[in-house]
């Protein structure tokens, strides 16, 4: 174990595993020399040369493309995108191509590429750079997306999504680079489809991922203080959903929130709650609550930022108006 | 085919303008200097937050160009567009107010450093997608065309620009139908650390306007004159209905990408350089060695700015937030 930032977790995990094997090799914009528009590429250049931690040219759907070709080439890449939001112009490749080749060729090809994206908001990066898409992704059969809260996670799940044969779309908030917690040294693979309860308890059930876990942890705190005694689950990946975890909190609870920051409609929230009306009906005491980003494009203005956005406040707001 | 770019007429180009319009270009490329100056010490301060992307050391692209057009032309530009705005005009207040996210601002604070707007100006706005503004300008092309208007769209966009699908989409697009469309390319030679020649198999970039068929020419940047000169000329082409031009101005940020990059990618030898071809002390010299205006007259000029600047400053810093009432305000049109 030691002391790392998800950052370091996770370029940690892209050296294990550029090591591990030699179908792995690395692609996106400023990876190399610069070392990542987030850090997190830094230093692998000098190990592994160009070959395998390629500079690209601003294409993304190009080189996403490339990437997928060099998948169903044999190859392992993991493609870098600077951001989701110009993940939006690889979209295409993502949605009509990766998710669809091995099913739409009855199985006869495989698309093991893992997409990694920075996203989230908080920065006042404005409306075009502040998106979280998880939704667009989980969305699309085919596709597998994971979206770890902690720097274990972060590398646990990386060397997890290596070892795919699907292709894997992975998520990272720019707001968590910098969290540090207690890593596994070495080989530390967590499975897809498993969510991780950080907290238990027996009145209400927290369901998040994302930096929207360490709000929903300070607000349970709170909630422990005022009396409420709540338990927290991380998803950790949205597909596969460990919906089984959430139902047994539910079972107990009879009460859910879902807090995410994603935009509220048709967010994952959304799914959240229809599968706990579907499968829980009876169990549930009160109307599944959504906490969320408001559904307005990011405002640049730092009050209006942070008003748009979910805070430990809106979750107590939500937990006060159903327990 | 590339057209050539005849030197002897942009050499002289100086003579041939009044000198109304040479002191109004400098007026311009010292204000744009002094906003970016103010708007580094702002975001220092804290007074500035997210990304900012600073023009300095590219002045005379925007100036020379947006000169060369007519008030009811359109622009479209990308995240680093404060030249951009304030050459069409933008009042340097509600740019200043807009960094600062108040309501006063040009965007109402919605929008940011990166996402300038003002359509009575005819600035159609700063895109933070790379290759994003091409299409839209494409498109106000169609609706010039459409409507038979005499104005162009003028699109600025950085060499990181050309290995996007949008660049080849819409030099085709406005080809094909022979739009009213200036695509300006400000080849400073970096996206971000990428030096051009890594990001794209041409590094001539004005020969991309080749295979597009419409006329593509390389200036100096650094030269608001050259700059002009081209631009003129490509849009009397647009308004006579011949169609789009791609122009690459060669050019240079003095600072880094955005605030927050420490430039570790480039020499300390490079950028001096190219500080010694500053657009503004050029034209600084050039009209001072023929004689065109004294040196006090632009150390006036040089004042005035500060001063419209300094003001720009306090007022967005006096102005109020947006208020939070509003945060949910004009999602739709109401
Ligand atoms: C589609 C897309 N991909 C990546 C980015 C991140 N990014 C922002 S600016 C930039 C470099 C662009 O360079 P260039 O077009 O040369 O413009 P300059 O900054 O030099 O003016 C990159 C990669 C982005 N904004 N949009
Ligand atoms: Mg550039």
């Amino acid at each position: 174990m030691s002391q790392i930032t998800y950052r370091e977790a996770l370029n940690q995990a892209l050296r294990e595993e550029l090591d591990r094997d030699e179908r792995i090799f690395i692609m996106g914009e400023e990876v190399g020399y610069f070392g990542g528009a987030f850090k997190v590429t830094d230093g692998l250049l000098a190990i592994y040369g160009e070959k395998r931690v390629r500079d690209t040219p601003i294409s993304e759907l190009t080189f996403v493309g490339a990437g997928i070709g060099a998948a169903m080439g044999g190859l392992r890449p993991i493609v870098e995108l600077m951001t989701v939001n110009f993940g939006l112009l690889a979209l295409d490749q993502i949605v009509n191509n990766a998710a669809k080749i091995h099913y739409m060729f009855g199985g006869k090809a495989k698309v093991p590429i893992v997409i990694r994206a920075p996203q989230g908001a908080g920065h006042q990066l404005g409306a075009q750079h502040s998106q979280n898409l998880e939704a667009y992704f989980m969305h699309c059969p085919g596709l597998r997306v994971v979206i770890p809260a902690t720097p274990a996670d972060a590398k646990g799940l990386l060397k997890t999504a290596l070892r795919q044969e699907d292709p894997v779309i992975f998520l990272e908030h720019e707001s968590l680079y910098h969290v540090k917690g207690e890593v596994p040294d070495g080989e530390h693979l967590v499975p897809f489809g498993k969510a991780n309860v950080l907290r238990e308890g027996k009145d209400l059930t927290l369901v998040s991922y994302s930096k929207c876990v360490y709000d929903t942890l300070a607000a349970a705190q709170e909630l422990e203080n005022m009396g409420t005694d709540a338990e927290v689950i991380d998803l950790r990946t949205l597909n596969p959903l460990d919906l089984d975890t959430v139902l047994e909190s539910v079972k107990k609870t009879g009460k859910a929130i879902v807090v995410y920051e994603g935009w509220r409609t048709g967010g994952a929230g959304a799914e959240i709650a229809a599968q706990l009306y579907e499968k829980a009906f009876d169990h549930l005491d009160a109307p599944v609550e959504r906490v969320a980003t408001m559904d307005t494009p990011m405002p640049y203005n730092a009050r209006l930022e942070k008003a748009a956005l979910p805070s430990p406040a809106d979750i107590i707001s939500a937990a006060e108006r159903i327990v | 085919m590339a057209l050539e770019r005849d030197k002897h007429v942009a050499q002289h180009a100086l003579l041939t303008l009044d000198e109304a319009q040479l002191l109004a270009m400098y007026r311009k490329m010292s204000l744009i200097r002094r906003f970016e100056e103010k708007s580094a010490e702002m975001y220092t301060r804290g007074k500035i937050t997210g990304f900012c992307h600073l023009y300095a050391g590219e002045e005379a692209v925007a100036v020379g160009a947006i000169e060369a057009l007519y008030d009811k032309d359109y622009v479209v530009s990308t995240y680093r567009e404060h030249g951009h705005c304030l050459a069409k005009g933008a009042d340097p207040r509600a740019v200043m107010a807009e960094l600062f996210g108040k309501a006063t601002g040009i965007s109402h604070g919605r929008g940011g450093s990166m996402h300038l707007f003002d359509p009575d100006i005819r600035f159609m706005g700063g895109y933070a997608i790379v290759g994003g503004g091409l299409p839209l300008a494409v498109g106000l092309g169609l609706s010039i065309a459409y409507k038979e208007e005499p104005e162009v769209a003028c699109c600025f966009f950085g060499d990181g620009a050309l290995p996007q699908g949008a660049f080849h989409e819409s030099l085709n697009l406005a080809s094909l139908w022979k739009l009213p469309v200036i695509f300006i390319c400000e080849n400073n030679f970096y996206g971000m650390g990428t030096l051009v020649q890594n990001a794209i198999c041409q590094e001539e970039l004005y020969r991309f306007a080749e295979p597009y068929k419409m006329p593509g020419v390389r200036v100096d940047g650094m030269d608001v004159l050259d700059v002009y000169r081209a631009v003129t000329e490509a849009a009397a082409r647009a308004r006579e209905g011949d169609g789009p031009s791609l122009i690459e101005a060669v050019t240079y940020r003095f600072r880094g990408h955005s605030m927050s990059d420490p430039v570790e990618y480039r020499s300390k030898r490079e950028e001096r350089i190219w500080q010694e071809r500053d657009p503004i002390k050029n034209l600084r010299r050039r009209l001072l060695a023929e004689k065109r205006v004294s040196e006090a007259r632009l150390d006036q000029i040089d004042a005035e700015v500060g001063a419209v600047i300094d003001d720009a400053v306090k007022f967005a810093d006096e102005s109020p937030e947006p208020p939070l009432e509003e945060l949910a305000k004009n999602v739709y049109v109401e």
